[in-house]
C-alpha cells in the first residue's frame, strides 16, 4: 500500500464535498417514556472544501462546530447525508474509511488530553503511520523529522512525556501527529484556542508555514473571529447546526449578508472610530437545539424578523458580493418587505 | 563593569533523556516511608513463602502430647506451641507460603479475567457494556464472604475449590473499576486520535487503553489480595479450605479457637500474621497509588 496520499481529480476537483450533512443526537427517555427528543446537532449541513484552501468554521458554543469536525473526520457517523473525498464517496468500495483516514487528519482543542500519557511523544506521532504498515524504525526517524519541521529539536523532545510539555508544545506534537501519515486534509478542532495569545501567535504562523510546504488544506474550526479571518481563504458561519452563511473570507467580513454574521463581527472590539457600532451585541442565548425554532433558526433574535421567517426556512442563495447566504432578505421575490424585487440581490447594509 | 562570557564555561546544553515511566514512579514510591515499610514487611513474607521450610527450625508436624499449649518463651518454642504441642514458629513460617498462595491466586486470576471483562465492556460501550456488566453486578450483590461460603460449599472443601471460588468473588469488583476507568480512558481525545489515525479496536486497547488502565486496576487488585487472605483463611476456618494437619494461618486459628481461654497469646498469632501481612498488602496499594497518579 502506498503510504503517500495522492491527487485524484486534478486542482479544480474539491478536497472534500460535504452534502446534506445530519446527526441527531437522541436524549434518554425518562422512565415514564417521555422527555427522548433529539439534539439537533447537525442538522443540514453543505459545503465543499477546495484543494490548498483554508475554509473557516465559526459560530457559538453549541451550534455544531466541533460535531461537524467529527463528522468530517468520521469519530461519529451521520444518520444522513454524505462525505465526498477527491471524488471518491467516504466509506465507499473506492475510499473505505482507514484509506481516507490516511488522508484527512485532525487537531483536537485539548493538547493533553489528545496525547496518550503514557507514550512518549515520538511513539504518539510514529503510532499511525506504524498503523498503516510503516516498520517501527522508519516510523519513529519520520516523528523526529517532523518533531524537527514544527520547532521541537527531537534530540530533546523526542523521548520526553506529555506532561513535561507546555500546551504549544504538545499543541506542536498534535500537529506533527497529524502530518505524520501525509494526510492532505487537516481539520482544526480549535487547535489554538487553549493557548494564551502569543503561543497562539506562533503555532498559527507555524500551520501557514506547514500549508505552504507540504501542500495541506485546513479546516478552521474556531470561535475566534480575527483568528479566523488571519488564517482563512473562506469563512462559514454555523449557526444552530445550519450554515447560515459561506463566502470568501474578505467578502464576509467587509460586506457580511446574514443578519447572525453581521451581529457576530459587530461583537468584535475594535480600536478602529469607524468600525465602531451603536448597535448592540446580539442579545439572548442560542435557542435550545432540541426545539429549534420554525422557519429560520435565527429569528427569535434577529432585528429583521418578519412573518415569513417564522413560516418558511431559508435556503442558500447567492448575494451581490459573491458570498451565499441563508436569508429571506436576500431571496429576490421572497415575502420579506427589505428583499429584493428581482435576483439583483441588494447589499443587506443599503436596507438595514 | 565588564563582563565577558567565555564559552568553554557555559553549562552543556541540557541533552536529557527523560525519566521513563516506571523510573518516576519508583522514586516517588521510595519517597513515602510507610509504602517502602510495607514494601519490606511484603518482601520479607515472600522470603518466608519460598524459603519457609528450609528457614523454620524444627517439624511443623511433629507433635507431642507433653507439649501441648506452651506458652511464648517456652524454651525450644520461641512462640510456644499450639494444641497438639507442635512449634508455633514453625508453622506460621511454613503457613506463610501456602497463605499467601491462597491470598494471592484468587486475586491475580480475578485480575486477568476481571480486567478483561471490564476492558471489553468499557471499549465497546452500548448494550454490550450494559449485558456485561449487569451480569457482573448479579455476582456483586451478593456480601463477598457469604458468596465465597456459598461457591465454596457447593464446589466443596480443598484448596483448589476455594481458588476457585475466590477468583469468582473478586472478578466483579475488579471488573467493575476496570470498567469505569476504562470508559474514562474512552472518551479522552488520544482515543479518537487514534480512531482517526485508522487504528482497528484491538490495536487501539493494545496500546492506548491497557498502559493506562491496568495500573489503577493492578493497584486496586492489590488492595484487594488483604481481602482475600482474610477470606480464604475464612473458608479455612470453616473447613471449606485447607484441611488439617497443613500449616495455613487461617486453620490455625480456627483449631487454636479452643485455647483462647487458655492460652490466648498463642491463638492470637495466626491472626497476628493475617492482619499484618492484610495491612502490608493494603499500605504498599495506597503507596503505589499515589506514586503512579501522573502529575498534569
Amino acid at each position: 500500500m502506498p503510504l503517500t496520499p495522492f491527487d485524484v481529480g486534478g486542482p479544480a476537483q474539491p478536497m472534500l464535498s460535504v452534502s446534506g450533512l445530519v446527526k441527531h443526537f437522541p436524549l434518554k427517555k425518562d422512565v415514564f417514556g417521555k422527555g427522548g427528543g433529539v439534539v439537533r446537532a447537525v442538522d443540514g449541513v453543505d459545503f465543499k472544501v477546495f484543494k490548498g484552501e483554508t475554509l473557516g468554521v465559526v459560530g457559538e458554543s453549541g451550534c455544531g462546530k466541533s460535531t461537524t469536525a467529527r463528522l468530517l473526520m468520521q469519530l461519529i457517523i451521520q444518520d444522513r447525508g454524505e462525505l465526498v473525498f477527491d471524488g471518491q464517496t467516504v466509506g465507499g468500495s473506492a475510499l473505505p474509511l482507514k484509506a481516507y483516514r490516511r488522508q484527512t487528519q485532525m487537531v483536537f482543542q485539548d493538547s493533553y488530553a489528545s496525547l496518550n500519557p503514557r507514550l512518549t511523544i515520538e511513539d504518539s506521532i510514529a503510532f499511525a503511520p506504524m498503523v498503516h504498515g510503516v516498520p517501527q524504525g522508519e516510523a519513529v526517524a519520520r516523528a523526529r523529522d517532523l518533531l524537527a519541521r514544527v520547532g521541537l529539536a527531537p534530540e530533546r523532545f523526542a523521548e520526553r512525556y506529555p506532561h513535561e510539555l507546555s500546551g504549544g508544545q504538545r499543541q506542536r506534537v498534535n500537529i506533527a501527529r497529524a502530518l505524520a501519515l501525509q494526510s492532505r486534509l487537516i481539520i482544526l478542532d480549535e487547535a489554538v484556542s487553549a493557548l494564551d495569545k502569543s503561543v497562539e501567535a506562533q503555532v498559527l504562523n507555524l500551520l501557514l508555514d506547514l500549508k505552504e510546504d507540504f501542500g495541506l488544506t485546513y479546516v478552521f474550526i474556531s470561535h475566534d473571529l480575527n483568528v479566523v479571518r488571519y488564517m482563512s481563504d473562506r469563512v462559514l458561519v454555523m449557526y444552530l447546526g445550519q450554515v447560515v452563511e459561506i463566502g470568501d473570507s474578505e467578502t464576509l467580513f467587509n460586506n457580511p449578508a446574514h443578519p447572525y454574521t453581521q451581529a457576530l463581527l459587530s461583537s468584535i472590539p475594535t480600536l478602529d472610530p469607524d468600525r465602531r457600532t451603536e448597535k448592540p451585541p446580539l442579545a439572548g442565548d442560542p435557542p435550545n437545539p432540541i426545539n429549534p425554532p420554525a422557519g429560520c433558526r435565527f429569528h427569535p433574535r434577529c432585528v429583521h424578523a418578519q412573518a415569513i421567517c417564522s413560516q418558511q426556512m431559508p435556503v442558500l442563495a447567492n448575494t451581490a458580493h459573491g458570498q451565499q447566504v441563508a436569508c429571506w432578505m436576500h431571496v429576490a421575490g421572497s415575502a420579506h418587505s427589505l428583499a429584493p424585487a428581482h435576483s439583483s440581490g441588494l447589499a443587506p447594509e443599503e436596507v438595514a | 563593569m565588564h563582563i565577558t562570557i567565555d564559552p568553554k564555561k557555559l553549562p552543556e546544553p541540557v541533552m536529557q533523556r527523560s525519566a521513563g515511566y516506571w523510573q518516576t514512579v519508583g522514586r516517588r514510591f521510595l519517597q513515602e516511608k510507610v509504602a517502602v515499610a510495607a514494601a519490606l514487611v511484603v518482601l520479607v513474607l515472600l522470603v518466608l513463602a519460598i524459603f519457609g521450610p528450609w528457614l523454620a527450625p524444627m517439624d511443623p508436624y511433629q507433635s507431642s502430647m507433653l507439649k501441648r499449649l506452651k506458652p511464648i518463651g517456652f524454651p525450644g518454642h520461641p512462640f510456644g506451641t499450639d494444641e497438639l504441642g507442635r512449634d508455633m514458629l514453625t508453622r506460621l513460617i511454613v503457613g506463610t507460603r501456602l497463605s499467601l498462595f491462597i491470598g494471592i491466586t484468587p486475586v491475580i486470576c480475578a485480575f486477568v479475567i476481571g480486567s478483561f471483562i471490564g476492558i471489553t465492556a468499557g471499549y465497546t460501550g452500548g448494550w454490550v457494556n450494559t449485558g456485561m456488566m449487569r451480569t457482573v453486578d448479579v455476582f456483586y450483590a451478593f456480601p463477598s464472604v457469604l458468596l465465597a461460603i456459598a461457591l465454596s460449599g457447593t464446589l466443596g472443601a480443598g484448596i483448589t475449590n476455594s481458588l476457585i471460588s475466590l477468583t469468582i468473588v473478586f472478578i466483579p469488583p475488579i471488573a467493575r473499576v476496570a470498567e469505569s476507568v476504562t470508559t474514562q480512558i474512552r472518551g479522552r481525545d488520544f482515543v479518537d486520535a487514534a480512531r482517526a489515525s485508522g487504528a482497528g479496536a484491538f490495536t487501539i486497547v493494545r496500546v492506548h487503553v491497557l498502559g493506562n488502565v491496568l495500573g489503577p486496576v493492578f493497584v486496586y487488585a492489590t488492595s484487594l489480595i488483604a481481602v482475600s487472605m482474610i477470606l480464604a483463611s475464612g473458608l479455612s476456618f470453616l473447613g471449606l479450605g485447607v484441611k488439617p494437619p497443613e500449616p495455613e494461618w487461617g486453620l490455625m486459628l480456627n483449631t487454636l479457637r479452643t485455647a483462647i481461654y487458655t492460652q490466648p497469646w498463642i491463638a492470637a498469632l495466626p491472626g497476628a500474621m493475617i492482619f499484618i501481612t492484610s495491612i502490608a498488602f493494603n499500605l504498599l496499594a495506597d503507596g503505589l497509588r499515589s506514586a503512579m497518579e501522573i502529575k498534569q
